[in-house]
């Protein structure tokens, strides 16, 4: 059985755990306002069948999209969110913290672990936008830090799957330094020759973009994707003027250079194997020598 | 630029009125030749006690507002008074200069140095032309090339930081904004010579930490820094800018702030009234701090002081974490 159909398989099993989709089960594509059935969707990878806009998909469902069935080990759990500033806007930070625990089931807005894609050994991490944004605070910080340092002392490829609004505002200083916690890390990655890739997906701004998203040896990003620096309001209201056509969707970075290339989500595993088979050449990097350049 | 017509913070006003006063009485008595030694006395006294009564006292947003004086010294009045001589070096060698950002090689002592920063105006025309301290990608890209040269010549780095943060245009945009960052960042964790960081004006977001990953980190007393400026996190978080001064405090963005979180590594004290009173004292404060800290890290070996800047990183945060599983 190729990996392709194992992937669609995994993503089936996800779709079963809530038992059989109802035939009447629909939504509308947020593009292009189609009516999208759920049972087609599933099937699509909940990709719009009319216009292929790439729906958000859960962290769920990127695990079993992108790794070998059955070889996810999720790692540094526990590791939760406190209000160090005590921060209140329209609503205090701790109730922000606590209503996206309920609601996303994850521990914070980020999912570290171990798995193999394609047999291929990786550390991968997936963003939860779902979570305050996908935001990075402290311990978002720490979770990829630590993944990162996984992947150093166990010489495996490293992989953060992003989405996110940026840093997150409500650590303040401290989200800003957790930029440059994971950029320091993974110049660690690149002393050692331990490859990162970087898959940008929809949307990804702010601290996020300027620091690891931007950082990977190989940088994929799904079609039509909301990537920036600044958040295009932002933008508009400081040069005051429209906005040109596309502006910060993968398609306009990929023609300035700023990725390496636009993957469909169903290609994602395939493309992902291909690079590193490339890296690894063989199945295992444990023995390469690190680059010293 | 023009003294006179540079504004004075409402809260620092008294101060100045106060020495006004007693400038006026010197150089009066002095015309016709009148002793008022005492009652100068009195008044120089009364400046001391309610310079303190203000400036021990003063919140986020009066921090805000005197790390954005309009008097405040840039960049380039620090490069002045803390090196004996500075040969100013320009362009990415890819698209532009950026004046944004300055940088060059210095001159201190027995050592030299590359020293970057942010770079305000004085003024509207001057503020246009440096882009108000907004770096676009290629400013950063300069900023890289001149750490780079750095590196390879064994010197160390000190950088100066004053921006309310990246600009954020199409042109920034299209060149990459976020990669320039980002690469800024991840090299800086690499770069192995001695690297002093001086937030000593407004460290606005990642356009700040795009030059201030190093050994040591210090905030002057009235600097601030934050992930975002309180103007962009108002409008963000309370949907109208003009909460600005709620989202300064909110963010915790002072320098006594950034010191109890483990962000920096100490504050250094401004002449009383802020840096703005006494350029010369404030220069020598940062002088004696890069003499005293390279002194101790250029005796480390290369991979220990690599080592350690990573640790420094890797140790900021603060949550909270379960006993494990794993």
């Amino acid at each position: 059985m190729s990996w392709l159909t194992q992937a669609k398989k995994g993503i089936q099993a996800i779709t079963t755990q809530k038992k059989e989709i109802p035939d009447n089960l629909w939504s509308k594509c947020p593009s292009c306002g189609d009516v999208l059935y759920h049972r087609e969707l599933s099937r699509s990878l909940w990709v719009c069948s009319s216009c292929e806009h790439h729906l958000r998909i859960s962290t769920d469902q990127y695990l079993d999209l992108l790794l070998d069935e059955g070889s996810w080990h999720e790692t540094h759990r526990g590791i939760t969110s406190v209000d160090p500033l005590g921060f209140k806007d329209s609503k205090r930070y701790e109730d922000r913290i606590k209503a996206s625990l309920k609601k996303t089931g994850r521990d914070d807005a980020v999912v570290v672990g171990r798995g193999e894609i394609d047999h291929v050994p990786v550390g991968l991490a997936v963003m939860d936008f779902d979570f305050m944004g996908g935001s990075m605070g402290s311990v978002v910080g720490e979770k990829l830090a630590r993944m990162l340092q996984d992947c150093v002392k166990e010489r495996t490829a490293a992989i953060i799957l992003s989405r996110s609004g940026g840093a997150r505002m409500q650590e303040s200083l401290l989200s800003l330094m957790q930029m440059a916690k994971t950029s320091a890390m993974l110049n660690r990655l690149r002393e050692e020759a331990v490859p990162f890739v970087s898959i940008i997906t929809n949307p990804t701004t702010g601290g996020v973009t300027a620091s690891y998203a931007q950082l990977g040896d190989v940088i994929m990003a799904e079609p039509g994707a909301l990537i920036g620096f600044a958040g295009p309001r932002v933008i508009q209201q400081t040069i005051n003027s429209e906005l040109p056509e596309g502006f910060q969707s993968s398609e306009f970075l990929l023609e300035h250079g700023m990725l390496d290339m636009i993957v469909h989500r169903k290609d994602l595993k395939s493309r992902l194997a291909e690079v590193l088979h490339w890296f690894v050449d063989g199945r295992d990097i444990s023995e390469r020598q690190p680059f010293r350049g | 630029m023009n003294a006179k017509k540079t504004p004075w913070l409402d809260f620092e006003k008294p101060i100045v009125e106060l020495e006004e006063r007693i400038r006026t009485l010197e150089d009066s008595a002095s015309l016709r030749g009148l002793d008022v030694s005492d009652e100068v006395t009195r008044l120089r006294t009364r400046v001391k006690t309610l310079g303190k009564e203000i400036f021990d006292n003063l919140d986020a947003w009066q921090r805000v507002q005197l790390a954005r004086h309009p008097r405040r010294p840039t960049t380039n009045d620090y490069i002045e008074r803390v090196f004996d001589n500075f040969v100013e070096l320009h362009g990415d060698r890819q698209f532009r200069d950026d004046p944004a950002i300055v940088g060059g090689l210095a001159w201190l002592g027995d050592r030299r140095l590359v020293v970057i920063g942010h770079q305000k105006g004085r003024d509207t025309k001057s503020n246009i032309h440096r882009n108000f301290g907004m770096a676009n990608p290629e400013g950063y890209r300069k900023a890289l090339r001149l750490m780079q040269l750095a590196a390879a010549t064994g010197r160390p780095i000190v950088t100066f930081i004053d921006t309310p943060g990246a600009y954020p245009g199409i042109g920034a945009e299209e060149r990459g904004q976020g990669e320039a960052i980002a690469r800024n960042l991840r090299e800086m964790a690499g770069l192995p010579v001695p690297i002093i960081v001086f937030v000593m004006g407004e460290g606005g977001s990642g356009g700040a930490l795009a030059i201030g990953v190093g050994d040591r980190v210090y905030m002057l007393e009235n600097s601030i820094y934050s992930v975002i400026s309180p103007e962009g996190c108002a409008a963000i978080l309370w949907r109208d800018r003009a909460k600005a001064q709620e989202a300064a405090k909110a963010m915790k963005i002072t320098a006594q702030d950034a010191l109890r979180l483990g962000a920096i590594d100490a504050v250094l004290d401004e002449p009383t009234g802020g840096s703005h009173r006494d350029y010369a004292a404030s220069a020598a404060t940062v002088r004696a701090r890069i003499e005293a800290d390279l002194d101790l890290l250029e005796a480390m070996a290369p991979r220990d002081l690599l080592d350690a800047r990573l640790a420094k990183f890797l140790a900021m945060g603060i949550f909270h974490e379960k006993k494990s599983d794993e």
